[in-house]
């Protein structure tokens, strides 16, 4: 059967100045750091992607130059047939972010918040209703819908802001660590809904530096280090011979050489 | 979609309205912190002026009968002492125990009387007036002795008066004269006034929203960054000038008290519902202005403190403007002086306040004001656009 491309990145490259300070702590003399460096790699319709890298390997920013909050120097992302690069108005409708970096105004609720951003989405009113009343249930949000976000627990906060970044019910959705600084409750509450709109047909994007949530999750796997795609390619192939752990390390050794 | 702006604009207002804390120290504690000041300001004027009606304890030497009258007045209570007395008297004057002493050379009217300014050769008899400029008491007494000796001075010499009895001459009304005085006075506090509102709520949803990367939420929405800085800053500028008005409010209030019965005559009688209508759209899109200026110095600083800081240059600017109508020439009268930002803002309200303005300046001050904030927002939008400066850590 073949498989629909649905995203595709084309040796995106980005760059970022080093301060004076920077690179002191850094311990170099080089003025730019290659964050990512002609990265490439497809995922198809219905799956979950996984980028599988260690800190600082560049996966956080191939996600923000997915999402258009930064723009790639050079290269480019086709998302749905639309330009990161060209259109980032119209990617941003198509898909929906998830980071923490990513907050929610502490004055406002959960129900405030859903509508406000709904609106920015052009959700119509019944459609959001519906679609409030199902997700709040689903993630038991109406218990808190109308408490502020500052007196929310970390929990209830991530479920929030899960929650509001699927407004628009995007097709394709980026999840930049979905379970970091998360308890074990609520992480398996996220991972079980990452299934969930997999079965639904959506295509996920995530990043992590943890295996389990890669072996339980995605479809296909990318090992990024240095910024460099290593390894591309099926969980089924990766974990053939050994597990992902130790397949993980022995191309980090033959990559990183340390 | 034009429906973003207004979301936007919801949303900032709810914010701000649904923020019981915020609304009182931005829209309520400015009037009223004004409102407390200046009348205790104005009561403790009122109190200084009240000296005129105690009586001053007044030591003499030599009093000559040319001034026998500091005898019989109210307000003064005068003991003739020797010339030998004078230190000791001094020292009481130190202590405030007393609050004047005069010496009078010996023979003082005949000296006086046999002065001629023309053919003279000695210098006028001189009359030592010892006073304790610390002691309000003491100054008031002093002025009193020297307006008594003028009258006897003049008395002596009399070849011509200048208004004198009690007909008006000051053809100028009381609301002109009062015009004069608002026009010198509130261009400054109203500018100060707004401006300190503008930079508290645009700092705080600029530079906080930001600080609390919230701002990133709203720009991974497919709303245009024009559309989140326009509306932005129009909420800010209606919360700026409402922040504003509470200051205006609180000084209205309390001029009564600040100024006495000349303050009573009020605000109300002197100008026009036009020139409301003027004021009042000077004052709105000089918010806007001003608003669009401080956001954009917002977005640029990573914390609220750090905006506040960044602020203060611009703010300075805005005052030192401010301060060109305490001068008091009135208006500038030629349209190219209203092109400046600021300051035409500054002579329109100084215009409007002495009720001598053009209406083509204050028309084009308007203009200038909402082509330079829509100038502001197409920054603000590239502002927003820029990854460099809304996400740098």
């Amino acid at each position: 059967m073949e498989k629909e491309v649905i995203l595709k990145v084309s040796d995106l490259c980005k760059t970022f100045k080093l301060s004076k300070k920077q690179q002191k702590i850094q311990n170099t003399a080089s003025k730019v750091k290659v964050a990512v460096d002609h990265l490439s790699f497809e995922a198809y319709k219905g799956e979950i992607f996984g980028l599988l890298g260690p800190n600082g390997a560049g996966k956080t920013t191939t996600l923000r130059m997915l999402s258009t909050l930064i723009r790639p120097d050079s290269g480019d992302v086709i998302i749905d047939g639309v330009s990161v690069v060209k259109q980032p108005e119209l990617v941003r409708e198509k898909i929906g972010f998830l980071t923490s970096e990513l907050k929610l105004e502490e004055f406002f609720t959960p129900n405030y918040l859903f509508d406000f951003f709904s609106d920015l989405h052009g959700v119509e009113p019944q459609v959001r209703e519906e679609r409030k009343a199902r997700m709040f249930k689903r993630f038991g949000i109406d218990q808190f819908a109308e408490v502020k976000v500052a007196n929310l627990s970390t929990g209830m906060k991530q479920k929030t802001s899960l929650v509001v970044s699927l407004v628009h019910d995007p097709d394709i959705i980026i999840f930049d660590e979905p379970t970091n600084g998360l308890d074990v409750i609520t992480a398996r509450t996220v991972t079980d809904y990452l299934a969930e709109l997999k079965a639904e047909g959506k295509t996920i994007i995530v990043s992590t530096h943890i295996f389990s949530l890669v072996e339980r999750l995605c479809d296909r796997v990318g090992i990024v280090i240095n910024g460099q795609m290593t390894v591309c390619d099926t969980l089924k192939a990766l974990t053939a011979e050994k597990s992902l752990e130790d397949k993980f390390f022995e191309i980090y050794m033959e990559t990183a050489g340390d | 979609m034009e429906n973003n702006v207004i979301t936007i604009i919801k949303k900032e207002f709810a914010r701000f309205f649904g923020d019981r804390r915020m609304v009182f120290t931005s829209l309520l504690m400015p009037g009223l912190i004004i409102y407390i000041m200046y009348s205790i300001m104005g009561n403790s004027f009122s109190n200084m002026a009240d000296t005129s009606q105690s009586t001053y304890e007044i030591d003499v030497v030599n009093l000559p009968d040319s001034m026998s009258m500091l005898v019989d007045m109210d307000q003064t209570d005068v003991t003739t002492i020797e010339a030998g007395d004078v230190e000791d008297a001094k020292e009481k004057l130190k202590s405030e125990d007393l609050d004047l002493l005069i010496v009078f050379p010996d023979d003082f009217d005949e000296k006086m009387l046999a002065y001629d300014a023309m053919t003279a050769t000695e210098p006028a008899p001189n009359i030592e007036v010892y006073y304790n400029s610390a002691s309000t008491e003491s100054s008031a007494a002093a002025d009193l002795f020297s307006t008594v000796a003028d009258q006897v001075e003049s008395s002596l010499a009399n070849k011509f008066d200048i208004n004198a009895g009690d007909k008006v001459y000051d053809v100028a009304s009381n609301e002109d004269q009062m015009a004069k005085m608002f026009a010198m006075m509130l261009p400054m506090l109203v500018l100060m006034f707004l401006f300190s509102g503008c930079l508290a709520v645009s700092a705080e949803s600029i530079a906080g929203e930001k600080e609390r990367g919230t701002i990133a939420t709203l720009l991974v929405t497919p709303m245009k960054r024009s559309e989140l800085a326009l509306g932005k800053i129009a909420s800010l500028s209606v919360i700026g000038v409402l922040s504003g008005l509470s200051s205006f409010i609180g000084t209205m209030l309390s001029l009564p008290k600040l100024m006495g019965e000349m303050g009573e005559s009020g605000f109300s009688n002197v100008y026009q519902p036009t020139d409301y209508v003027l004021l009042f759209l000077v004052i709105v899109t000089a918010a806007l202005l001003m608003v669009g200026s401080i956001a954009i110095i917002s977005a640029f600083c990573k914390t609220v403190k750090e905006a506040s800081t960044a602020v203060m240059p611009f703010m300075i600017v805005v005052m030192v403007l401010s301060f060109t109508t305490m001068m008091g020439s009135g208006a500038q009268k030629a349209v190219y002086w209203y092109l400046i930002p600021l300051y035409n803002n500054v002579q329109c309200l100084a215009g409007i306040f002495s009720r001598d303005y053009s209406l083509t300046n204050i028309v084009v001050t308007v203009i200038v004001n909402v082509v330079y904030s829509g100038i502001l927002v197409g920054v603000l939008t590239k502002i927003f656009d820029s990854e460099k400066i809304m996400y740098t850590k």
